[in-house]
């Protein structure tokens, strides 16, 4: 890849829109650009962040996830029964391996019973949602261990720790997809699913794999806001699924499938971040804020689509 | 301003071109039709037939140039106006829904309504019967276009471009998805809008099919007019000289090649009302190759063979090993490789990159600890470029840019880097220019010699009759006969395939 490539790249467009937005508003706020605002906001993306790395992959296999939220407020819930219970570590690891397992059943049911996703994800919200309010009848968990509260809390060379954990996550989740045989695969069945089954692609393992992924992610976060809040709760992490969303697609993945990355997705993540808390630092209503946040996700899907035209007819 | 000239021509392009950003797609073209003639359009691919097609259609707008139509100047701005115009396209992918019925698509948008605004069915159906008459289709008006056949879902698009009051029918390559027998109804139809005054614009590869059909033939090259001619006056060798600038020597170069051991045996291989009781062998270096019209079973056997669709009863034997019948995964790993009829749709990831498109087979043997090697990867893709001489730029080239030959080399390659003993091409020649067909002969020859066996399954007789050792022919599901190279003639496998004993 040259530098030409890169200019061309949806990365590099959707980074100018990010770089212009924080111009604007460190120029819009005193606050902005602190330090201490910067790390919370960072903070803040992180558990958004962290799915959307299995989001991409979903989305680019043309599929879609809408359980992440519910699965995230059901390892949540999970993991604050189980550390009560087990203790930290044997807590934490089996409340992953639940989320893990909640993503593995999505892919199953979309592969044997060639279900779409849309809908099997959209079941498994609801159950996901629904089992996290019949554990805890409604009510929060809490009573966690002071020291699980530094997992969200803690500071790494100043960073804040989610921080850290996000970066590592981005950090595998872009060498998966692009150096690793399963990321090749991910692209190739995304972008023609029959020709790469007819190359003698195991897709069904492929899409198994990405909601999998997607699963143990969504835990992950589910864990981390846990820890964050103090406490297992029920509602944790409702309307993720689309905040999760929004930010893969605003990263520049198409939802037809077989374009995108994770870098992308990490500036998508980002720019929700950073408007939302721009908007807080200006003293914008919440409510306005989600029509804020709505419009700008349709100006960067058609913005995106706008600007692949252009290239296109540049090549053709 | 009118000449006497200018009245003989229907349709008249004077110096007509079109640049796209970086390419001058069409340089100063001049073209004309006649009333009631059939005059062709040949060019290899990029020759710029495409970009003077959606000028006619009205999807591109020239840049310069004039277009006369019926002795006075006219400007096509989009494609209602060219229908407008009275000048229809039938694209080689067809704009039928297949859900509807032939009438409703005939009438799309234009059904005619009772007094309530409900359409009114009954006259749909006699007007749409009408057209079908016309062009002496059989069909009932009311099946839907998902039951036809492709030949009768292009009689459709005829029938269609009539009831339009077409005076100029614009056909692209309309010959690609057809067998001899649907192309000779199809030509007969063609005679008929010629008696009926109706000016045919036909676009197509095969030289020996537009002498036939054609009274005269304008030839392009890289976007440049090189001649008009009469179909009577000239050969295909001439005609194939004018598109390539050069003469091709040994259009069909077959070099009979040694037959080895036996690497596939299909036993008595069934799939109800598809195929029955299909039996044979394939032979290390030998090309079999399969006749039959389309519908007859081949390309649905090739299918079931490969493991895609999963055939009823049958055995299947690679080198002397049994194989599952249902499995792709396992015929690969057999070292099988199957290069599908519509490429776009089943052979390539038009979005990825020459590189990962040709080695998506191999990179299951190309990684370490699931990370690709990267150097591997590239030599790969280098290797094939060279060996199968892919034009592309490079190997990280998107292969949606590439032209329709460099892309079924890029499937055939993909196959290649499994190292195949045997390699099933269905229709590998389809709508690619005859450079890269005849490319594509040369390597059949040369994997022959390399002792794969191959499958070769053609629209295009004369390319089975010279490319292949032994020829089975099909009709209806079953295999009516076998010729040597030598015995075969194209009546004699006509005969089979299309005849009832």
């Amino acid at each position: 890849m040259d530098f030409k490539d890169v200019l061309k790249s949806t990365e590099f467009g959707i980074f100018i829109a990010f770089l212009a937005l924080c111009a604007i508003l460190s120029f819009a706020t005193p606050n902005f650009l602190s330090l201490y605002n910067i790390s919370t906001v960072m903070k803040q993306v992180s558990f958004i962040a962290i799915i959307s790395v299995g989001m991409t992959m979903v989305i680019l296999t043309a599929g879609i996830d809408l359980s992440v939220g519910a699965v995230l407020g059901l390892v949540n819930v999970l993991a604050a029964l189980f550390i009560t219970k087990f203790g930290l570590a044997a807590g934490i690891s089996s409340a992953l391996l639940c989320g893990t397992f909640l993503g593995f059943v999505n892919g199953i049911i979309i592969v044997k019973w060639s279900l779409p996703p849309f809908i099997v994800t959209l079941g498994m919200m609801n159950i996901a949602r629904g089992l996290a309010l019949v554990i805890t009848k409604g009510w929060p968990i809490t009573g966690l261990p002071e020291c699980f509260g530094c997992l969200a809390e803690g500071r790494l060379i100043g960073v804040p720790v989610p921080v850290i954990i996000m970066i590592i996550v981005y950090i595998l989740g872009y060498l998966f997809l692009s150096r690793t045989i399963w990321g090749r695969y991910i692209y190739a069945s995304g972008g023609n699913e029959k020709a790469t089954w007819l190359s003698g692609v195991n897709v069904n393992k492929i899409k198994i794999l990405v909601y999998t992924i997607t699963g143990f992610l969504s835990g992950l976060a589910g864990i981390m806001l846990a820890s964050r809040l103090s406490q297992g709760s029920p509602i944790t992490g409702t309307g993720y699924e689309l905040s999760v969303i929004g930010a893969v697609v605003i990263g520049g993945t198409d939802l037809m499938g077989g374009k995108g990355s994770v870098l992308g997705s990490l500036i998508g993540a980002s720019i929700m971040g950073v408007l939302a808390n721009g908007l807080v630092l200006l003293g914008v209503s919440a409510f306005w804020q989600q029509v804020i946040l709505g419009v700008v996700i349709i100006i960067a899907v058609a913005g995106g689509s706008m600007r692949r035209k252009l290239l296109s007819k540049g090549e053709s | 301003m009118k000449s006497k000239n200018d009245d003989k021509y229907i349709l008249e392009l004077k110096n007509v071109s079109k640049a796209f950003p970086g390419v001058q797609a069409l340089k100063k073209i001049n073209f004309n039709l006649k009333k009631g003639e059939v005059h062709s359009l040949v060019g290899e691919n990029g020759a710029g037939k495409s970009t003077l097609l959606k000028i006619l259609a009205g999807a591109y707008k020239k840049d310069t140039g004039v277009i006369t139509l019926k002795g006075e100047e006219v400007k096509i701005t989009d494609p209602k106006q060219a229908l407008d115009l009275g000048i229809s396209v039938i694209y080689q992918e067809f704009n039928l829904i297949p859900n509807l019925s032939i009438a409703e698509n005939i009438f799309m948008g234009r059904a005619p309504r009772k007094k309530s605004g409900l359409i009114d069915f009954l006259k749909l159906h006699d007007d749409a019967g009408f057209f079908l008459k016309k062009i002496g289709m059989k069909k009932d008006p009311k099946t839907l276009v998902t039951e036809l056949s492709v030949a009768e879902q292009q009689m459709v698009e005829i029938a269609k471009s009539l009831s339009l009051s077409a005076g100029i029918i614009v056909m692209d390559e309309p010959t690609s998805a057809l067998t001899e027998s649907e192309k000779e109804t199809l030509f007969k139809i063609i005679g008929e809008l010629k008696e009926k005054e109706v000016s045919v614009v036909f676009i197509s590869h095969i030289i020996e099919e537009v002498l036939e059909i054609s009274d005269r033939i304008t030839v392009l090259r890289d976007g440049e007019y090189v001649k008009t001619v009469n179909a009577m006056d000239t050969t295909p060798q001439k005609i194939i000289r004018m598109m390539v600038g050069r003469e091709l020597k040994d259009f069909y170069p077959k070099i009979e090649a040694k037959k080895g051991k036996i690497v596939l045996e299909v036993k008595t291989l069934t799939k109800k009302s598809k195929y029955e009781d299909i039996s044979f062998r394939l032979h290390e270096g030998e090309v079999l190759g399969f006749a039959g019209l389309v519908g007859s079973g081949r390309a649905e056997v090739m299918r079931g063979i490969f493991g895609i669709e999963t055939p009823d009863s049958g055995e299947i034997y690679i080198r002397g090993n049994k194989v599952k019948v249902n499995s792709i995964f396992e015929t690969i790993k057999m070292k099988m490789g199957f290069v599908p009829e519509d490429r776009r749709e089943e052979g390539l990831i038009l979005s990825r990159s020459v590189k990962d498109n040709i080695n998506i087979t191999k990179l299951s043997g190309i990684n370490s600890y699931g990370f690709v090697k990267k150097q591997k990867e590239e030599e790969i893709a280098d290797k094939y470029r060279k060996r199968l001489n892919i034009r592309t730029p490079n190997t990280q080239q998107i292969v949606q840019n590439l032209s329709g030959g460099n892309q079924q080399k890029i499937v055939i390659a993909k196959w290649l880097a499994i190292d195949p003993r045997i390699l099933i091409l269905d229709d590998p020649t389809r709508g690619i220019d005859v450079g890269a067909k005849k490319e594509i002969y040369s390597l059949i020859n040369d994997l022959a010699k390399e002792k794969i066996g191959i499958i070769l399954i053609s629209s295009e007789l004369p390319e089975i009759l010279n490319i292949s050792d032994r020829i089975l022919v099909m009709r209806e599901g079953r295999i009516t006969g076998e010729f040597t190279r030598k015995e075969a003639t194209q009546e004699k496998i006509m005969q089979l395939a299309a005849l009832k004993n």
